[in-house]
């Protein structure tokens, strides 16, 4: 018979000592895994990005549940372990499941420190380490407006910065003078506080918080200095504490974690532990890499292999938030260690490393981490740095002529480590990509581990695949599928739909081998727009491929109501719109009206059923949909120009209600929007939009490329034109270089940074190119240009969409019926 | 309204009133009910809110025998009503059938949909 192998805790350190144990001895044990909590293994370190809607849920997740299917392990989620009865080698779970062990495996992780004050308890206080306490944010985010975090170590500012990315305004609370004391010296600090604060963040060091307050939920928080500070949502973020409850209940030894040795067994010897939970040579861990060395040494030693044991772990950290690149490793107030500093305050560089017998000590780089491995390896390997002295601040390729970051990577020894928080070094990557076949950074990840948790390597590993392979490497956003029911790229799918005249979704699918029936969610919407765009007035529309919003023709709400947005051209209304407005306003009870950043006028909270009818009603006043919900042409926002304004240089309102109404009604790869701006003063803000039309003296800057929003990004110059027809022919040119090119949801400014200026100049600048792009446009223009909502009021198009199937009256059977 | 009587079928309506891949609404004293029809005239029906809210599963994209909610993009198995992935959440179903080219829906009466 088979021993029986029990893991209590579904998190990383203990799944990853049962992945390293089936590698190393397969099929020896019968393995049960206890989760508390109601998912399968997931990356506790992605949280962060989670938060901050860079990543969701299921790109997070290591191990799914047909993993735990596949390798035989019976897997309890939702149910923690409550008691272990050593003596009679069982333990119990919450829902009162029992089950015998021959060897127990704690990994039962940490928990978040809880300060002691007033109101601690009060609901909306939360920690931040597990998916429950992101939803949590998440919902507070939705219904609150401030959040507080209490302390400004890495999971605090993490989380400030996740809050602030959904509008919350956000206030850090730090007991000490410096933020991420632990890992950062003040300059280093310093920079980091001020890059959060332009932010929006605000960070209050030496906060003593002296009670939290509210009546039954948190609304405040009160410092000791009086300050009072108002709160919806209050995230604790002070340190964590192992688990060691548990274990202390089973009488094994426990300090500040559960005791273990350096074969990480603990005072019973048939029972081990790994992880946050665990105190090894008197010292805890908070941070991943610590627990891939541990889960091998445990994975060894049920195997009964034995091996070098566990002898602690130098470790790094990183921030991750952003666009903010923060590096620390080792010590950085080692009392005799010499220092030596670069500072850069135009680029916001900040480097300082200490040097103790001349051997590394610590590194704090801030604004530039690229090096930050380079150093890391140094300080483990205790390598001497006196012959390099010299050059060390400026990395690795100092005095290099040509900084060819490839050749850099080329240079690196075989056991630099590439991946730190798996502990994956270059050799092993290398020997995948030559042995294993892997062309892509997804293969290298599924066969090595490495840039699959924090993915901070991802561009190291890209490097090492284009230093191994060559020329043959194809790069990564190329090689991408375009989703799970495809081998192909975008780009591939856009090729062949021309290439195969294939004309229908099904027949894309068929021709190019999809991998499910129908497609998903992801592709059904992407292929409906690249065979619109490749076969204007062909390609048959399918409605049931767009997301609802195109489907309906108004924007859903959260509460499932939607919003109508009539169009107003270049910004431009009358007393009669405003009127029909209004009416429609009252008429239907609409509880918010609102003008939006593109100078329009939002109805929000309309009923689905009333929808035909309100556009009925704006219809007969003139006025047509605004596609304020379409992947396709928004806004043409103007200021008032030479019209009006004693500075205006040209016609800004005519000019862009003459775009907007060639423009009006087109599809493409995402939302476009446009403005013009009568003079270089740019009231219209026209630098931050898919295209922008500034006027100057002497006729009007073309820019492309911006947009607001969480990145923002400022035009890029087209060029300079004189007449009001060719800022028309121009932009026609560019929106259907766009529609062409682009991928599906990829707004202008990551396309033009993904493929460049230089190749969007060369063709809208060619006069044929650009002729011939711009008469492709109006040609798909004139299928486009037809009213969505008068179809749709003269209930002809689509009326199974706005009326109920039947409705049942308490207490009666069906009083309608659709289909007589 | 007692559990050892025979489920109770109530006719809605026609298939054809329900475009493929599209979700028509019921509407009951107790709530919206979404009821799907498949790329292979399949018939299911589920409550229509997501098991997080607000979100009206009628108004997702219908893929296979799955739908994605509108608000955040959960998918969901129409069979069962449970989230596909991680998640251990589902949306409670209703037992939907086609009987002669006609949708019917069975014991609203036991949800408190309908007078039974």
């Amino acid at each position: 018979m088979k021993e029986r192998l029990v893991v209590v805790g579904n998190g990383m350190a203990g799944i990853r000592a049962v992945e390293d144990l089936l590698a190393s001895a397969p099929g020896r044990y019968d393995i049960t895994v206890f989760g508390a909590e109601p998912h399968p293994n997931y990356n506790r370190i992605m949280l962060s990005p989670v938060l901050a809607g860079e990543k969701t849920f299921d790109q997070i997740i290591l191990n799914g549940h047909d993993w735990y299917e596949a390798n035989g392990i019976t897997l309890y989620t939702g149910d923690g372990v409550t008691a272990i009865d050593p003596a009679a080698r069982i333990v119990t779970s919450a829902s009162g499941r029992t089950v015998a062990y021959d060897k127990l495996l704690l990994a039962v992780g940490s928990t978040p420190v809880v300060l002691p004050v007033p109101g601690a308890g009060l609901p909306g206080v939360i920690g931040f380490r597990d998916l429950a306490d992101v939803d949590a944010m998440m919902d507070a985010t939705r219904t609150g407006r401030n959040a507080v975090v209490i302390g400004a170590g890495l999971l605090g500012l993490e989380a400030a910065n996740g809050l602030a990315a959904h509008g919350m305004t956000v206030t850090v609370l730090h007991l000490m003078g410096t933020i991420m004391e632990r890992q950062l010296d003040e300059a280093a600090g310093a920079l980091l506080q001020g890059e959060l604060e332009g932010r929006g963040i605000s960070i209050i060091t030496r906060a003593q918080t002296a009670a939290i307050e509210g009546d039954g939920r948190v609304q405040r928080v009160r410092l000791n200095d009086g300050r009072v500070i108002d709160a919806d949502l209050v995230v604790m973020a002070v340190g964590i504490r192992p688990a060691t409850a548990l274990a202390k209940a089973a009488g094994l030894e426990v300090n500040r974690g559960i005791v273990v040795n350096d074969r990480m067994v603990t005072s019973d010897p048939n029972i081990l532990a790994v992880g946050e939970c665990v105190e090894h040579r008197g010292q805890t861990y908070g941070l991943v890499a610590p627990l891939w060395d541990m889960a091998k040494v445990v994975a060894g030693e049920l195997a009964g292999i034995g091996g070098a044991g566990y002898h602690g772990t130098v470790t790094a950290t990183r921030l991750k938030v952003t666009g903010i690149e923060v590096f620390s490793a080792g010590t950085f107030n080692e009392p005799g260690a010499d220092d030596i500093v670069f500072r850069d305050a135009a680029r916001g560089v900040y480097k300082r490393i200490l040097i103790k017998d001349n051997r590394i000590a610590g590194v704090v780089l801030y604004g530039d981490t690229a090096d930050g491995p380079w150093y890391f390896q140094m300080l483990k390997d205790g390598e001497s740095v006196e012959t390099i002295r010299d050059t060390l601040i400026f990395g690795p390729n100092a005095g290099a002529v040509d900084a060819d970051p490839a050749a850099a990577v080329a240079a690196l020894p075989d056991s630099a480590e590439i991946c730190g928080c798996n502990g994956v070094c270059k050799g092993t990557i290398v020997a995948a990509i030559r042995d294993k076949g892997c062309t892509s950074v997804d293969d290298v990840r599924t066969h090595t581990k490495a840039s699959a948790s924090c993915g901070n390597c991802t561009g190291l590993v890209e490097k090492l695949l284009a230093s191994t392979l060559g020329a043959s490497y194809a790069g990564e956003s190329a090689s991408r599928p375009m989703c799970k029911c495809t081998h192909h790229t975008h780009d591939d799918v856009r090729r062949l739909i021309v290439a195969g005249n294939l004309k229908s979704i099904p027949a894309v699918m068929q021709a190019l081998e999809w991998t499910t029936a129908e497609g998903c969610a992801s592709c059904r919407p992407a292929l409906n727009y690249y065979l619109m765009c490749a076969w204007p007035g062909d390609y048959r529309d399918d409605a049931q491929s767009r997301y609802i919003n195109e489907r309906v023709h108004a924007n859903i709400q959260k509460d499932g109501t939607y919003s109508v947005v009539p169009r107003m051209w270049g910004g431009l209304t009358n007393p009669a719109e405003l009127r029909a407005i209004a009416d429609v306003a009252e008429r239907y009870a609409i509880p918010t009206v609102k003008v939006t950043g593109g100078q329009r006028i939002d109805l929000l909270g309309a009923r689905k059923e009333d929808l035909p009818a309100i556009w009925a009603d704006l219809n007969a006043a003139g006025m047509v949909s605004g596609h304020a919900y379409a992947k396709g042409l928004r806004t043409v926002k103007t200021c008032v120009g030479s019209e009006w304004c004693r500075f205006g240089t040209q016609a800004s309102m005519d000019m862009g209600v003459r775009l907007e109404r060639m423009t009006w009604g087109t599809w493409t790869p995402h939302k476009f929007k446009m403005a013009v701006s009568g003079c270089p003063r740019n009231c219209a803000e026209a630098t931050i939009k898919d295209f922008g039309v500034v006027a100057v003296d002497s006729g009007w800057e073309l820019h492309v490329g911006g947009n607001g929003g969480m990145k923002v990004r400022a035009c890029d110059l087209l060029c300079k034109v004189e007449t009001m027809e060719e800022v028309e022919e121009y932009c026609g040119a560019f929106i259907q270089m766009y529609r062409e090119d682009a991928r599906y949801l990829e707004r202008t400014a990551p396309w033009i940074e993904r493929i460049g200026l230089e190749p969007i100049r060369a063709r809208i600048l060619n006069e044929a190119d650009r002729k011939a792009l711009h008469r492709r446009f109006l040609h798909s223009q004139s299928f486009e240009q037809t009213d969505p909502w008068a179809e749709r009021a003269s209930g002809r198009v689509d009326a199974h969409e706005f009326a109920p199937l039947a409705t049942f009256d308490a207490p009666a059977t069906p009083t309608t019926l659709a289909a007589e | 309204m007692n559990a050892i009587s025979p489920i109770s079928w109530v006719r809605i309506g026609h298939l054809d009133d329900i475009p493929p891949r599209a979700a028509r609404v019921v509407r009951t004293p107790a709530g919206d009910v979404a009821v799907f029809r498949t790329g292979t005239d399949e018939v299911f029906a589920l409550k229509d809110r997501c098991p997080h809210g607000t979100g009206p599963l009628s108004n997702g994209i219908v893929h296979g025998r799955r739908v994605t909610c509108p608000l955040h993009g959960m998918v969901f198995d129409l069979t069962t009503g449970e989230a596909v992935g991680p998640e251990t959440c589902s949306a409670a179903t209703i037992p939907a059938r086609v009987v002669d080219g006609m949708v019917e829906l069975g014991g609203l009466d036991a949800l408190g949909m309908a007078h039974g």
